[in-house]
């Protein structure tokens, strides 16, 4: 079972996530002190490790939108969240698989900060409210990243087989 | 059945005689672009090889190409540092198509790549920045991707594990009225397809209008397609791309030009005609609560900006500099101009613009990014509002959560720089 422990609205963008003039920050290890930076409670409770691994963020349309700055994944992977969200715009969406970020697709999710989820099977159930919805899966086209562990490991597997 | 574009490219570019929606298809790369984000990917490159005993060398070379421009010069220590460890990569793998912060080749990538021919009809090109759309407008497949995918295209020269995109067909005729062009088209189209309307697929352009278009303004439409959500946004090369591609980008030799089929498959068409459409405004703080301009000329702006990959290029200086010219920028605003590359800017001193603007009261910058990603060279105080040229008004966008971002054509820029309200640039005095 995993907390809610942010609720969004649609069309989250990228620099909400993680605000431009962090930028220059890059190493995956360094970007979650920057994760929702103009959210100053929330990025004080990531900046301080107060949020137990698996927490969720729910969201709803186009969550990830505009920049392709992998920074908006890396700073949501390393607090390990979980991302449940109506829909994710492309990039965002497959730089999460890339890094192994868990993007959960639930176009009709309803949930509160506070409600406790469950993944079970192709459902979303909250605990909370009693009701579940339907998940959408990630690309087919991305399984054999997903099940590598990420892109880095299966383009090094690809590597080491010689196929460059 | 018939190809779309797209199709017709990835089927080229894995050796196959068809594609359609939904193969998932490995693509080989033509041309990978990064800019400082390059850092970035650089570490992700290293860590593929780690460990393997094999050497990390890049595919190919050639194919690559690094522009710093995000963040030029250098706001920081921490981003110099950056930008020297690409250098020194840069070096080491002899990577020719880099353009460092120089007044004779530097720039913005989404217009050093096309001005030095860098992109060809038919070509899948990937960036590491989302505007990589752009590209489209010289009839290439080109999307943004993250710095990871990135790692992975400079080790294998492919995209992994592509789905081929499903196409929306944007028909466009009409003539444009005075003072509205293509930034009021794009704006138009994604505020009547919502910011996710295109999300996973490729627009492709279609009609007069766009065929009387120049490369310029095919530049800012493509630019734009990925706040719709797209993919890519393209436009099928004609006589004008290689009239571009030969005169403007030196390409030497012949360039084979092609369209999508007769018979191709889309997910829907939408038609436009543009001979009636208004300066479009799109207002904070998504790209799609776009405008039309009587329903917010008036309001009052502090800072005017005209740049960025979208806007900043000779033919959106020249109409600034028009409406500009023997007048003066309003005292309650600061006007900012970023040409989009040293030679845009070199071209707009020649033919005069740059005094013009200048005399105004405006400040023409070097070429980059500028304050587009609210970075430096341009930040907003609290409740202070801008009026930019540039791409996105998200919260935050120029720096300050607590100001605003309104997005326009040159046009609307430069005749609201004279009143410090957002003007209709057609009531010109």
């Amino acid at each position: 079972m995993s907390k809610v422990v942010l609720k969004l609205g649609d069309d989250i963008s990228t620099d909400i996530i993680y605000p431009g003039r962090f930028m220059a920050t890059v190493l995956p290890s360094e970007t979650p002190q920057f994760a929702f930076a103009d959210y100053q409670e929330f990025n004080a409770r990531v900046k301080n490790k107060q949020i137990p691994a698996g927490s969720v963020i729910v969201a709803g349309k186009n969550f990830g939108c505009g920049s392709s700055r992998e920074q908006a994944a890396s700073c949501l992977k390393g607090p390990e969240f979980m991302i449940v969200a109506r829909d994710f715009a492309r990039i965002f969406l497959q730089n999460s698989i890339n890094l192994g970020l868990n993007t959960i697709i639930c176009p009709g999710i309803e949930a509160n900060e506070g409600d406790e989820l469950e993944i079970s099977g192709n459902q979303v159930i909250n605990r909370t409210s009693g009701k579940s919805f339907d998940i959408v899966p990630l690309p087919k086209a991305r399984q054999a990243i997903i099940d590598a562990g990420g892109l880095i490991s299966f383009t090094r597997q690809l590597v080491l087989q010689g196929k460059k | 059945m018939g190809m779309t574009m797209v199709e017709k490219i990835l089927a080229q570019a894995t050796g196959q005689t068809a594609v359609k929606v939904g193969d998932v298809v490995e693509p080989r790369v033509d041309l990978a672009m990064s800019h400082e984000n390059g850092a970035l990917v650089i570490n992700q490159f290293m860590e593929i090889y780690k460990d393997t005993g094999l050497e990390a060398k890049v595919w190919d070379p050639s194919r690559i190409a690094i522009i710093f421009d995000h963040r030029v010069p250098a706001e920081s220590s921490k981003t110099a540092t950056n930008q020297k460890k690409i250098r020194d990569f840069v070096a080491k793998q002899g990577i020719r198509k880099f353009h460092d912060i120089r007044g004779d080749e530097g720039g913005i990538c989404h217009q050093i790549l096309p001005e030095n021919g860098y992109v060809r009809p038919g070509y899948v090109v990937v960036g590491t920045d989302s505007h990589t759309t752009s590209h489209g407008a010289l009839g290439a497949f080109s999307f943004g991707i993250g710095a990871t995918e990135m790692a992975s295209v400079w080790a294998l020269g492919g995209v992994l594990n592509v789905e081929v995109p499903g196409t929306i067909k944007v028909v466009v005729n009409g003539e444009f009225p005075p003072f509205v062009g293509p930034k009021d088209l794009i704006l138009y189209l994604i505020g009547l397809i919502s910011a996710e309307g295109a999300n996973f697929k490729v627009i492709e352009f279609h009609g007069s209008t766009i065929e009387n278009m120049s490369t310029s303004g095919r530049l800012v439409i493509c630019n734009m397609t990925v706040e719709a959500g797209a993919t890519s946004g393209i436009v099928p090369p004609d006589e004008e791309t290689l009239q571009y591609l030969h005169k403007e980008a030196g390409v030497r030799g012949k360039i084979k030009t092609f369209g999508p089929d007769a018979d191709a498959n889309y997910d829907r068409t939408i038609e436009i005609d543009v001979s009636k459409l208004a300066p479009q405004i799109a207002c904070p703080h998504t790209v799609d609560n776009v405008k039309s301009i009587e329903e917010v000329e008036g309001k009052k702006v502090h800072q005017i900006v005209i740049g960025s990959c979208t806007n900043g290029r000779l033919d959106d200086i020249e109409i600034a500099s028009r409406l500009l010219a023997g007048k003066k920028v309003s005292r309650n605003v600061r006007m900012l101009v970023f040409p989009a590359s040293g030679r845009i800017y070199r071209q707009a001193l020649k033919k005069g613009y740059v005094a013009k603007l200048m005399a105004a009261g405006a400040v023409v910058m070097n070429s980059g990014c500028g304050p587009c990603l609210g970075v430096h060279q341009g930040a907003l105080a609290e409740g202070d509002v801008a009026l930019a040229t540039t791409n996105r008004n998200f919260k935050g966008r120029m720096g300050n959560p607590n100001a605003e971002v309104f997005l326009c054509s040159p046009a609307v820029a430069a005749a609201s720089a004279l009143t410090g309200v957002i003007t209709d640039p057609r009531k010109g005095g």
